[in-house]
């Protein structure tokens, strides 16, 4: 303990000099005001500022890009509040309750409960990595692909969960989902698959380009529906910050979502996606109310936006103590140390301990410089909405045209954002649900290739997924989920069979 | 009088060539990289253009353009106005293993491009999981080949350097494996870390630090010389397995048909690159080998495009690997 302590005195004094903390209130500010742009999610940030960090030391390069990752995630949960555009994968539960929240007005208390919730979580989340970093790498490597594919399951079980109306339209979209995640290069042999020929489509259908037209370019459309009806310009602002009822029904799912976030940002691979939406499901499960689910309940946006930031921070723990990135910001941070003349792996600890606990410390002080910046500017984001409608939305599209064609510079994306927008606008006209297939993209990928992995390890059976305790543990509790969800709907009428 | 305006405007034309190669480059010049950005090609890339934009006195812009294992990044850069304002970054797979694994590819690594030359190579490294029944390449080599397809190994995907480099050295070694696929070798390495895979091939800027912390073992490096970052492993020739010496090259290249004068150029300034103190030992940190003087040149850059594509292509047909 006493170690503990010393170390994180270390980390501490590295962090707070000067220059350190101004490069973290900068990494925050430029990371938040990019991320804020729709499309523009911590990835597209952190490789386009890569380079202005060549000049700096690493250890104030790296706090610098830490920064920007923290900022670039939490600005992406302002677009998802406030015009319904999911940064990334994380951030897609958040527009469920978040944007109907802003919707109701109350865009200034969703923005406030994201940025405390996000802040305790990473408070705790800190204090996780430098106890517990160690030990916790093992969790890792235990996960095989038989674990994840029980994790993905589990994961499916929550999407059903997450649906508003209809259980079988939601799973209607899982498994659309599911297969617009098989379109691409097939991973063990190499073949095209659903391609049609066309070469953009070989490397499958970007995440982003998904969300942005299914979410982003769809809104857009709805909205101009019935152009001045859209609630948020007449409704009085009001509060901008959550008062004391609020916290108080926040508080047990901000806990909740930051241990549920703090364990699944630890696996490899992406674990960290789910934590958004296994808080959310268990919110909802809890609530004594889940109707007021979806409809702007406050405990939708912290526990998810909690998990989130937790995830986001103890995926940092694969990359600090072994090397390995998670996730595709961790590989690109990996590429910024190698660039600074750091190997990422299990010796940074011991050969740059300044580096390791000034990292730490950091972290600490950026998610405490994000709620000095965010808490203040929430005013400013929410009169954003004020901004009426005929201005906004060109303003929204011509973002969003940029944003996804920094990523990979392809104009192909820019088309496709418009394509999935209209496809996005068709199943909202329907009352399709868009968060369940997402989720369903999401999971298919890893769905499948953990099952085909796993399958192949194991020589072709199925009894490894049961043998392994971890992945049985899993699968028994996604079978108990599901006949939770579906009980009621079988105990009601025929009628209502499906309809929760 | 006609004959004078022609002379003239012969003249004119050349200096105003004269000019435009005198004063190349006056604007920013932009580098593809057919790889997500924080990989070694890219991590190779910008250290290397880092240096080389301060000799051309214009700044090189890296854009990764990522896609079917680099080929999509390339197919474009190969496609742009020849006139030095674009170049790339090729390695051993867009410029090597590519033809083989993509039938339908849009560029011949060898007529389509202006080679500038040669930058780093990081060599491959062979790694197996820390309780691998095996002390030394002896050994395990006889244990791959008793055990048949018992034995899994892990790759990176179709088309990466740890696919193409694995496919390699089982047919140098007659091994013949369970090939398992990740998507990348950060989720393959975990799985080797955690005993779930046996063996695989990658280059050393991945593998190393797990190495130097005991997460794994190190049989061999097929390099002619051992790494300062792995001093303790042998080289394949020390270990007696001379016929597997290969190394992710990377190479910088411009479309063809770009004017020699900024060729030469551009050449010049990828030498005084890797030829600066600080650059090579950035390079060198991350366990990347300079090429010697002889290989910097343009003309052995088209050479060895030449004779890797000539080594890839029966190697990975004969696995039956195609990417489309």
């Amino acid at each position: 303990m006493g170690d503990l302590f010393a170390n994180l005195g270390l980390g501490f004094s590295i962090a707070l000099t000067f220059q350190n903390l101004g490069l973290a209130f900068l990494g925050c500010l430029v990371g938040t005001l990019v991320g804020v742009l729709p499309g523009v999610g911590p990835i597209a940030t952190i490789a386009m500022l890569l380079p202005i960090t060549f000049g700096l030391e690493p250890v104030g390069a790296l706090i610098m890009l830490a920064g920007i990752y923290y900022g670039a995630q939490y600005g992406g949960s302002t677009t998802a509040i406030l015009v319904n555009i999911p940064g990334e994968a994380t951030s897609v539960v958040t527009t469920l309750d978040g944007h109907q929240m802003a919707r109701q007005g109350r865009a200034g208390v969703a923005l406030g409960i994201a940025a405390i919730g996000s802040f305790f979580a990473g408070t705790v989340s800190t204090v996780v990595i430098a106890a517990l970093g160690a030990p916790l790498t093992k969790l890792a490597l235990i996960f095989g692909p038989a674990e994840y594919f029980s994790l993905m399951v589990m994961g499916l079980v929550f999407a059903v969960v997450l649906a508003r109306g209809s259980i079988l339209k939601a799973i209607a979209m899982i498994l659309l989902g599911v297969l617009l995640s098989t379109v691409g290069t097939d991973l063990e042999t190499g073949q095209d698959r659903m391609t049609f020929g066309l070469s953009f489509l070989s490397d499958g259908i970007d995440f982003a380009v998904l969300a942005m037209g299914i979410f982003g370019i769809a809104e857009i459309l709805r909205n101009l529906d019935h152009t001045e009806t859209r609630d948020v310009v007449h409704q009085a602002i009001g509060r901008l910050l959550p008062n004391r009822e609020d916290f108080r029904q926040s508080y047990l799912p901000i806990l909740r979502g930051t241990t549920i976030g703090a364990i699944l940002g630890i696996l490899p691979g992406n674990g960290a996606v789910l934590g958004p939406f296994a808080s959310y499901t268990v919110e909802k499960k809890l609530a004594k109310d889940p109707r007021r689910f979806g409809r702007g309940a406050i405990e939708g946006v912290a526990g998810p936006e909690a998990a989130n930031n937790a995830g986001a921070q103890t995926s940092f723990i694969p990359l600090l103590t072994l090397g390995i990135p998670p996730n595709a910001v961790m590989a690109l941070m990996v590429g910024a140390m190698t660039i600074h003349g750091i190997v990422p792996g299990p010796q940074v600890m011991t050969r740059n301990p300044d580096l390791f606990w000034g990292m730490i410390a950091s972290m600490w002080v950026g998610n405490l410089m994000l709620l000095i910046i965010n808490l203040p500017l929430v005013g400013v984001w929410v009169r954003l909405l004020k901004v009426p409608y005929h201005l906004m939305f060109p303003a929204i599209l011509m973002f969003c045209c940029i944003g996804i064609y920094s990523i990979n510079s392809l104009p192909t994306d820019v088309m496709f954002i418009g394509l999935f927008g209209i496809i996005g606008y068709v199943l909202l006209k329907f009352g399709f649900e868009p968060a369940p297939l997402l989720l369903g993209f999401v999971l298919g990928k890893l769905l499948e290739e953990n099952l085909r992995r796993a399958l192949i390890l194991s020589r072709g059976s199925l009894e490894t997924f049961v043998e392994r305790p971890i992945s049985a543990g899993l699968l028994a509790v996604a079978a108990l989920l599901l006949v939770l969800a579906l009980l009621p709907s079988i105990r009601k009428g025929r009628d209502e069979v499906f309809v929760e | 009088m006609k004959k004078l305006v022609l002379t003239l405007a012969a003249l004119g034309l050349a200096a105003t060539a004269a000019q435009a190669q005198g004063t190349y480059p006056t604007r920013p010049i932009t580098m593809i990289v057919p790889f997500a950005a924080g990989g070694p090609t890219d991590v190779i890339a910008r250290i290397v253009s880092d240096n080389m934009s301060r000799t051309l006195g214009q700044q090189i812009v890296i854009e990764n353009v990522a896609g079917a294992g680099g080929t999509t990044g390339i197919t474009r850069a190969a496609q742009s106005q020849p006139d030095g304002y674009t170049i790339m970054m090729g390695h051993m797979g867009t410029h090597g293993a590519a033809p083989a694994l993509y039938p339908n590819l849009k560029y011949d690594p060898a007529k389509d491009f202006a080679p500038i030359g040669l930058a780093a190579g990081t060599p491959i490294v062979i790694v197996a999981k820390k309780d691998f029944p095996a002390t030394d390449l002896k050994s395990f080599l006889a244990y791959l080949q008793a055990n048949g397809d018992k034995v899994n190994m892990a790759h990176a995907g179709v088309g990466s350097v740890s696919h193409s480099t694995g496919i390699f050295f089982n047919s140098v070694v007659k091994a013949k494996p369970t090939m398992v696929a990740y998507r990348g070798t950060g989720p393959a390495l975990n799985d080797l870390m955690g005993n779930t895979v046996d063996y695989m091939t990658d280059q050393i800027v991945n593998v190393a630090p797990q190495i130097q912390g005991g997460n794994i073992k190190a049989f061999a490096i097929a390099t002619a010389e051992r790494s300062p970052a792995l001093p303790n492993v042998p080289t394949t020739k020390e270990a007696g397995l001379e016929s597997y010496e290969v190394s992710a090259w990377n190479a910088v290249f411009a479309p063809k048909g770009t004017p020699p004068e900024i060729v030469a150029k551009l050449n010049d300034a990828l030498v005084k690159s890797l030829n600066d103190e600080n650059t090579k030992k950035r390079l060198l940190d991350l366990g990347g080998v300079i090429p010697p003087a002889a290989e910097q040149t343009p003309a052995a850059l088209q050479k060895l495009v030449e004779s890797e594509v000539a080594r890839w292509t029966p190697v990975l047909k004969a696995a039956g690997a195609t990417a489309e």
